[in-house]
């Protein structure tokens, strides 16, 4: 177990891993990743010149959220969007003074970029939202007050901001401990393979459960650590608040490191080639926890076979509780469910474990 | 000059090729990423479950109910008694969002009301991706609802509202998979490009055939371009093997000639191989060359508007951004098999890559040549 | 020379071998093929054989750590198989590699060892005391075991093994790639260690470690092929071991070629400034006229266990070199062809090599010797431009290849440590590679390529990977690839590690013919025996050159009254603790 964590303190490259690729993520996560839009590249074309539409543009235009590029015509602007210059082309048609004055209600065209699915469906609705605040002051100014249904209120429990990054942040704990837990476990172990090291560790009377203890326990201090690096972080960065307590979160990241260590231990021992056991690791555990772990795509949406799949990683738990305790509280009932889940998970890799270290070199 | 530089090529293909478990290393794990991906990534909202409070007692409420529950986004609904439930079932992620109904909104929805009451969203700002798209759902649905009831009665008049007539090109319907699937290409390559262009000197390092490379008449450029040329045509194949399944499993088609395909694939490989060879010209042993990829892959495939919008990062990081060769293949990616891109067009995303395929290239030469000293 | 420390005393049986076979699934042939025998404790049991012999295999099953094929083992009574559990705590196994965590000091690779094997805490600190002085290691405890030295290293891995007294102590070939005066002490070591009690297993590839084992093991393709002191073994060659001196010493290369050609010799190796040949049977007289040629002295020498081995298992054949057909001549040149001038390497504070200076002519062997860590490879590396000296110039042919050009490298062949080759690609596939790089191409590629798998004999393997190789292909692979391009210059670094002699023997056949044929070649060693075809040897020590001269000059130097004759091992120990003394 000493010889581990030496191990780890001696090779740089495990510290950096632990230590500065946790930073490196958060920042990403943090500054880099978040699901609004602002300054979005929109061409606008003015088939109509009258004051009306020149008061729709420069609302328009007034909007922090658009970046509004006027094209001479419809050609121009289509060959924008067609060339990912613009994201979207709002056109005004020509009759759309005369529709308005003449109270039969105008409309103007709006044309987004299908190839960013979601980008789109925000565009609209901020073009929407533009417009009706367009009217709101062209009815204003007429004093006609449309009446004001108000029927509606919106509220976003525990991250009342509604901050990507509160989710985001938290979440992404949860990649750092899969690239500490699955990925640095793989390759070390995979490496004494390669060294012949094993083989001397073979020839001793230790047991196996000794062996396990011995190569996982400081990998799991190592994640402990770096886990607390990403709390400081998340705090002090990004003003993620950690509402439940520092226990539960303890709890909750220990459970899945037992499972990705497990995994990692696993991977090695099949393997035992770095190169493979190192692209197994990414395979196996990067990529579905970026991907199938509910941190930026939801669970619920995919299809029925893809959900199985989800729940035979740890990610998808570890996620889920992991915000829990930073944004909502200490929630035991969902912690112990999902703790048990990846206990689970880890006991059975912990099985295959067994199965397949060997007790001879064959 | 060139026979040397085939052999070299040869033997690359040859290391990569010879053991069955690196053969399938190129082809396996992109193909599975692929279908598991292309049907996991998606943004919109199905299946999602909610809670309904309801203290009005008036049929209003109740049609609004039945128009939510009639819908695909929410396929579970529960009802409860009382705010505390409301909570409970948030806390616990039982449900995604819950909908409070005010005592008089009956009155409120047939304009009756004195005292206005608002019905309440209430969504679970956990998920705040998908939180929002739930909220306008419910919007939208229970807005049609109302004002749908409030023509009926006259209450609101007609007001000549402008409309906005709304399109999407390019992916009409705005499916999930036309626009997610090609970007993958894009990522997948860029992670197979980097580990073998990573790891290709570190294992001759750790075997000690690097030595002898060093000691036979090959200058460094040689020795780079070998490894960038093998690495490049492994990964095309790479590429190309994602391009059918795409093209004639999941009907995206191709809408630029094929030739603009493989161009544009060719120089965004380059890239991707520079920024691996540079990444192998520092690192001695296998390990830190994993590390290396680890600590180049995730930041490059998160900053490059993959999953998230890159106008919306820091000036600072967009800047990075442009260093970033995924960022410029996505584009042109898109461009090619969605939109038709115009050459020039793919030409304004290409050259950006060309620039860091030239600096990352002549960092790992120099790299590998003081190390020869 | 005396062969055993001490008689050997009769002993209790301790391991037990009955019908051993050990079949691999990569292999057709099995590792192990029926083999028996009782190795006794109170003594060293040496383990010998060719490479592929099944040596390591025999120790792995020893140590429980591969199970028999069918047969069994019995360790003090313990069945490897199913009485693992009860062996290990018995057991101390040092691995090739010595099984060492090399980002880990000394003194915490001793912990985790003593963790590992359970030695009481109390225990702990004398042992360690006890071992460190053993070992002499005490002043480097906080070193990294990646930092050692090869010797240290080596003794490390031995400390890790006796950290609990073993009953059964099992080294596999501890002394590949560790200099003479390390391996000696190594030995010394081994013997004080021995008692009653105790069994140590000693896989060798050097023959005179095995000369000092108390009892021999001798394996071929997985059948015991003798089984006894060496005594016995070498007592089969008596009177049939020739020495041959008063040769010109610059012609010694020519005569061997000309007497392995001979039916009547079953072995011949040079010595020094004369041959050693063993006959197929005692010559009736020792006169001038037993062979037309060399016009030398003869004289019957006592045997080794190297004659021994050799002639047990067969001779060496009476093939000559096929590169003496093939080998294009190399244009005569006066003054040297390599060149080393005052070469310096400084890292930091350390200095790896001091003003190194040698010239070495055209057609001559050079070898650089010297204790592990001394700067050897350092220098070798400075000359074929692998390193950029600090101060000095190296040149090769007459150019300096850290400046000339790449093609001034296509007059080098270089064969690297371990046999450096494309593991995954085929034998084919490594040559074809090689000979492209060196700028052949089309027929003549091909040309070349089966030119070198013909004369190196590799056609049964051509298609095989070469990681799959036996050790002994993979050296004639490594050679082929680093003559694809007929180079004027040839370096060879630690050429024959590991390799067992008879696969060395055919090595230095080819590598005399090259000389026959004006080829210059500098070589780095080990083993002692080896540097004797050396025409010339510099002996490397603390980075500098402290002697050079012929093998006979050097031996010379250490000649005195208590070794009045002594081998080149001898000289080369005496010389480096002359130096240690002066310094």
């Amino acid at each position: 177990m000493k010889k581990e964590s030496l191990q780890i303190v001696r090779d740089p490259s495990c510290l950096l891993v632990a230590f500065v690729l946790p930073l490196i993520l958060l920042l990403v996560y943090g500054y880099g990743m978040s699901l609004e839009l602002n300054n979005i590249r929109v061409a606008a074309v003015l088939e109509d010149n009258g004051p009306l539409a020149q008061s729709l543009v420069q609302t328009f235009e007034a909007s922090r959220y658009l970046k509004v590029l006027r094209r001479a015509t419809r050609k121009a602007a289509e060959d924008d969007l067609t060339n990912a210059r613009v994201r979207a082309v709002i056109i005004v048609a020509n009759d759309f003074s005369k529709n308005v004055e003449s109270g039969r209600g105008g409309s103007i065209q709006l044309i987004t970029d299908g190839s960013e699915a979601n980008s789109a469906t925000i565009i609209e609705n901020y073009v929407q939202g533009i417009v009706a605040i367009w009217q709101r002051h062209q009815a204003e100014d007429r004093h006609q007050i449309p009446s004001e249904s108000g029927t509606i209120r919106t509220r976003f429990w525990y991250n009342d901001e509604l901050d990507s990054r509160f989710s985001l942040v938290p979440g992404s704990i949860v990649l750092v401990l899969a690239i500490i837990g699955t990925l640095l476990t793989a390759l070390v172990v995979a490496r004494e393979w390669e060294r012949g090291t094993m083989e001397a560790m073979l020839a001793t009377p230790i047991r196996k459960s000794d062996l396990f203890i011995g190569k996982l326990f400081p990998y799991y201090l190592l994640g402990i650590g770096s886990t607390m690096v990403c709390v400081i972080i998340s705090r002090v960065l990004f003003g993620v608040p950690l509402r439940g307590s520092l226990e539960a979160l303890l709890a909750i990241v220990s459970v899945f490191l037992f499972a990705a260590l497990i995994q990692g231990f696993f991977i090695s021992t099949v393997t035992k080639n770095q190169f493979l056991a190192s692209v197994a690791a990414l395979v196996l555990s990067f990529l579905p926890n970026f991907i199938l772990s509910g941190l930026i795509f939801e669970i619920d949406s995919m299809p029925r076979w893809i959900q199985m799949f989800t729940y035979c990683f740890p990610a998808r738990y570890c996620v889920a509780s992991l915000r829990t305790v930073f944004l909502v509280g200490d929630v035991w009932p969902l912690f112990t469910r999902h703790m048990t889940a990846m206990a689970v998970i880890g006991i059975f890799f912990l099985m295959l474990a067994v199965h397949v270290t060997p007790r001879r070199l064959e | 000059m060139f026979q040397r530089i085939l052999r070299l090529f040869i033997k690359e293909l040859l290391v990569s090729l010879r053991d069955p478990k690196s053969r399938f290393v190129i082809i396996g794990p992109p193909i599975i990423q692929l279908f598991i991906f292309s049907y996991a990534i998606t943004l919109d909202v199905k299946n999602a479950s909610l809670a309904i409070l309801n203290h009005d007692t008036g049929i209003e409420a109740q049609s609004v109910i039945k128009n939510v529950v009639s819908t695909p986004v929410f396929t579970k609904v529960i009802t409860v008694k009382n705010e505390e439930q409301v909570r409970d079932a948030l806390d616990k992620q039982i449900v995604s969002a819950a909908l409070v109904f005010p005592p008089n909104f009956s009155e409120t929805a047939a304009g009756r009301s004195a005292q206005p009451a608002p019905i309440e969203i209430i969504a679970d700002g956990r998920r705040a991706n998908a939180s929002p798209i739930l909220v306008g759902y419910l919007q939208k649905m229970i807005q049609a609802d109302i004002t749908g009831r409030m023509r009926e009665s006259g209450a609101a008049a007609d007001t000549g509202g402008i409309s906005v007539v709304t399109r999407h090109w390019f992916n009409p319907n705005l499916l999930p998979r036309p626009a997610f699937i090609p970007a993958l290409i894009c990522v997948l390559c860029a992670v197979v490009g980097t580990i073998l262009s990573g790891l290709s000197v570190a294992r001759e390092r750790e075997i000690g055939t690097f030595e002898q490379l060093l000691v036979c008449p090959l200058t460094s450029f040689e020795i780079l371009v070998g490894k960038t040329l093998a690495v490049m045509l492994l990964t095309t194949v790479t590429a190309a093997f994602l391009a059918l399944i795409i093209i004639y499993f999941f009907g995206i088609s191709l809408k630029a000639p094929v030739i603009y395909f493989f161009l544009s694939t060719e120089i965004f490989l380059l890239a991707v191989i520079g920024v691996g060879l540079f990444v192998s010209s520092l690192v001695t042993t296998q390990q830190q060359a994993v590390l290396g990829c680890i600590l180049v892959l995730p930041p490059s495939i998160m900053l490059s508007g993959f999953a998230t919008p890159i106008e919306n990062m820091p000036a600072l990081m967009q800047w990075i951004t442009v260093a970033n060769p995924v960022r410029w293949f996505l584009i042109v990616i898109k461009g090619l098999f969605l939109r038709g891109m115009a050459p020039e067009a793919i030409f304004e995303n290409l050259w950006p890559m060309l620039v860091i395929a030239a600096v990352t290239l002549s960092a790992a030469g120099f790299m590998f040549k003081r190390r020869r000293e | 020379m005396s062969t055993n420390g001490s008689p050997p005393s009769d002993g209790t049986s301790g391991i037990e071998i009955r019908a051993l076979t050990k079949c691999f699934a990569h292999n057709q042939h099995p590792a192990l093929d029926g083999l028996s025998a009782v190795i006794r404790t109170g003594r060293i049991t040496g383990l010998v054989g060719p490479d592929g012999a099944g040596k390591t295999t025999l120790l792995r099953l020893i140590a429980g750590l591969l199970e028999p094929t069918s047969g069994t083992i019995s360790v003090f009574g313990f069945d490897t198989v199913r009485q693992t559990d009860s062996i290990k705590p018995l057991l101390g196994y040092m691995p090739q590699k010595f099984g060492l965590y090399e980002d880990l000091t000394v003194q915490e690779n001793l912990e985790l060892y003593a963790e590992l094997r359970g030695l009481p805490c109390d225990e702990k600190k004398s042992r360690f005391d006890e071992l460190l002085r053993f070992t002499s290691l005490g002043p480097f405890t906080d070193r990294l075991a990646g930092r050692l030295s090869g010797g240290m290293k080596q003794k490390l891995g031995l400390a890790c093994a006796l950290i609990k007294m073993p009953r059964l102590l099992i080294l596999d070939e501890p002394g590949v790639g560790v200099d003479p005066i390390s391996r000696r002490e190594l030995w010394r070591m081994a013997r004080d260690m021995v008692t009653d009690q105790v069994i140590i297993l000693w896989s060798t590839a050097y023959l005179n470690e095995a000369q000092m084992c108390d009892e021999v093991l001798l394996l071929e393709e997985g059948k015991e092929l003798f089984f006894g002191t060496p005594a016995e073994l070498m007592s089969s060659v008596n009177g049939r071991v020739i020495h041959i001196t008063g040769l010109e010493e610059r012609k010694r290369r020519a005569h061997l070629a000309v007497l392995l050609r001979d039916e009547r010799v079953r072995d011949g190796t040079i010595q020094g400034d004369g041959l050693r040949i063993i006959l197929d049977r005692p010559p009736a007289r020792f006169s001038g006229d037993l062979f037309p040629t060399p016009p030398g002295r003869f004289a019957e020498v006592s045997p080794r266990f190297e004659d021994g081995y050799i002639d047990i298992l067969g001779g060496i054949g009476s093939r000559q070199s096929g590169l003496t057909d093939r080998f294009r001549v190399i244009p005569h040149n006066e003054g040297s062809v390599v060149e080393a001038r005052g070469l310096t390497k400084r890292y930091g504070n350390f200095t790896a090599a001091d003003h190194i200076d040698f010239q070495i002519r055209q057609g001559e062997i050079m070898g650089l010797l010297g204790p592990n860590g001394a700067g050897k490879s350092t220098t070798f590396k400075m000359l074929c431009g692998l390193l950029r000296p600090t101060e000095g110039e190296g040149f090769i042919a007459g150019e300096n290849l850290q400046k000339a050009g790449s093609h001034a490298r296509s007059r080098l062949g270089y064969m690297a440590q371990k046999f450096s080759l494309y593991p995954d690609l085929t034998v084919r596939q490594n040559l074809a590679f090689y000979a492209g790089v060196y700028g052949l191409s089309g027929k003549r590629h091909r040309q070349a390529v089966d030119e070198m798998i013909d004369l190196f004999e590799l056609a049964p393997y051509a298609g095989t990977s070469s990681g799959l190789l036996p050790l002994g292909f993979k050296q004639r692979l490594s050679l082929a690839a680093a003559l694809m391009h007929q180079p004027d210059v040839l370096f060879l670094d630690e050429p024959t590690s590991g390799v067992d002699p008879l696969t060395r023997r055919e090595f230095w056949g080819h590598i005399n013919a090259l000389v026959e044929k004006g080829v210059t070649v500098l070589v780095t060693t080990h083993f002692m025996d080896e540097a004797e075809y050396c025409d010339r040897i510099s002996l490397i020590f603390g980075g500098r050159k402290i002697a050079e001269g012929t093998p006979s000059a050097l031996k010379a130097m250490a000649r005195s009254n208590e070794r009045p004759n002594p081998t080149l091992e001898d000289a080369f120990i005496s010389l480096v603790e002359q130096t240690k003394e002066r310094d």
